[in-house]
Order: structure tokens, then C-alpha cells, then sequence
């Protein structure tokens, strides 16, 4: 936690930014790495909520069923279900870089579109996974 | 030039930031745990999907499942928080907002953990 006493009321040059940039894909995926990130922060609340609620009882958990199945509900699940691949495929590809592999450029562009890639098909195919009756395996 | 360092300070190696590489080694160490964990929650949550409360349960009662639900959900949290003061620290750079934004996201790390401990004791115990 540093401290940033700066003096107040003075325009200070700011290094090169988002503006500036051509958009690539490993800038990209850095960006939704973060925003990713931030919307499994509040899906962690809805996990916690959803806990609270199968402790609760039938009457509480149908409750919060009602607002899943509601189109909006739907929506923010599908958000949280591709936020959930997309930091988990690209939380491996930067651990994969702290351990020093998959640095090089070309390399670099590849991983960050099959992160992309994977983290589609992976939140279709669980949404497709339910819709056709595949879900609730648990039973 | 020579350094102004102090030997204790260069024994130290926190820098400027006076916290080292305790935060980054504590975020990759957390991620590492939460690959196996995500994998579960996955299986576990499709497995669920669309079914009544009752199979909720019986799922969330057996032990092995209540253990690594709330281990996920710990983890998440745990991790979560490391991840959100990054975040913090890099846009906000005001100390008294940055202390009272880095105190909400701890509050926001422990309360839900403690509420999700609770839930599935409640659950286990029926």
C-alpha cells in the first residue's frame, strides 16, 4: 500500500494509455481477465446467497429459483458462467507465465485466443448441457 | 551511486510497498488450489442444475461435498480479496478512500466466508 502524496491542482504527464493503443488480443484478454474478476466478485455474493438459502428452506431456495429462471436472471448467470471459464482458463495461462513458459509474442496472441475460444464454448456447452436435460445429474 | 538503504532494510526486501511478494505469492498459491476446486463446483453445479431443493440437501449434507463447497467457497473469497486490492491500489490513490475501500473488501472476504460456514453447518445438521 503506497502512498501517493502528489501535489494537488497540477496537470501531470500521463504515460501512454488505453486510448492510444492498438487493441490486440493479449491486451484483451489482460482487460477481461480483470472485469472477469470483478463480476465473480459480486457471483461469489449470489454463491453465498444461494447457500443461505438452500439452509433455509423450500420456500427461500423457490425464491431465489423464480429470479434465476427470469430472462435477466438467465443473462447474469450466463455472465457469471463465461466470467467463471474465462478467469479459469486465463488464470492457468498466467500461472503458466509466473512458472516462465508461453512468454514468446506469436505464442502469447494463440493462448490468449484459445482462452476466448474455450471460455465460449465452455459457458455454451454448460447452458446447452441443461437445456437439452443433461443438468441435474445429481438427482 | 551508493544506496541509501539501510542493511535492514535490504534484509527486509519490502520496498516501497512495505507488504514484499506475500500478496503476489499468496494470489498465485490460492489460484493454484482453486483449479481442482473450480473443476468440483463445475461438475457440482451442472449436477444441480434444475433440480428441487431436496436433492440440494442431500448433495450439500455429505460430508465430502460440504468440505470442498466450503473450501471453494473460502478459497474464492480468500482469493477474491487479494484480487480486489489490486484493483484498488491501482486506481484509487487517495490513502483514506484506499484504507476505507481495502476495510469494505475485507469485510466483504469474512462475512460472506463465515455466512457460507454457517449455512452448510445448518445444512450438514439438518
Amino acid at each position: 500500500m503506497a502512498d501517493n502524496p502528489q501535489i494537488a491542482g497540477r496537470e501531470r504527464p500521463l504515460s501512454p494509455h488505453l486510448t492510444i493503443w492498438r487493441w490486440q488480443i493479449t491486451m484483451l484478454a489482460s482487460i477481461m481477465h480483470r472485469a472477469t474478476g470483478m463480476a465473480l466478485a459480486v457471483g461469489a455474493m449470489v454463491l453465498v446467497w444461494w447457500l443461505v438459502c438452500i439452509s433455509n428452506g423450500p420456500d427461500s431456495f423457490n425464491g431465489l429459483m423464480v429470479y434465476a429462471a427470469m430472462p435477466l436472471g438467465l443473462l447474469v448467470l450466463f455472465g457469471f458462467t463465461f466470467s467463471f471459464f474465462f478467469h479459469f482458463c486465463n488464470g492457468i495461462r498466467h500461472l503458466a507465465w509466473d512458472l516462465g513458459y508461453g512468454f514468446e509474442k506469436h505464442f502469447a496472441t494463440k493462448t490468449g485466443t484459445l482462452v476466448f475460444v474455450l471460455a465460449f464454448v465452455l459457458a455454451i456447452g454448460a447452458f446447452a448441457l441443461v437445456w437439452t436435460g443433461h443438468g441435474g445429474y445429481l438427482k | 551511486m551508493k544506496s541509501q538503504k539501510t542493511p535492514l532494510h535490504k534484509v527486509r526486501g519490502l520496498g516501497a510497498s512495505h507488504s514484499g511478494t506475500g500478496h503476489f505469492w499468496r494470489e498465485r498459491v490460492s489460484s493454484a488450489a482453486l483449479i481442482p476446486l473450480s473443476l468440483w463446483f463445475a461438475f457440482a453445479m451442472l449436477g444441480l442444475a434444475g433440480t428441487r431443493e431436496v436433492t440440494h440437501l442431500q448433495f450439500l449434507s455429505h460430508p465430502w461435498n460440504a468440505l470442498l463447497m466450503a473450501a471453494f467457497v473460502v478459497t474464492t473469497l480468500y482469493h477474491m480479496g487479494l484480487g480486489l486490492q489490486v484493483v484498488i491500489d491501482d486506481y484509487v490513490h487517495t490513502s483514506g478512500m484506499k484504507i476505507f475501500l481495502l476495510l469494505l473488501v475485507r469485510f466483504f472476504v469474512i462475512a460472506p466466508s463465515v455466512t457460507c460456514l454457517f449455512a452448510l453447518g445448518r445444512i450438514a445438521l439438518g
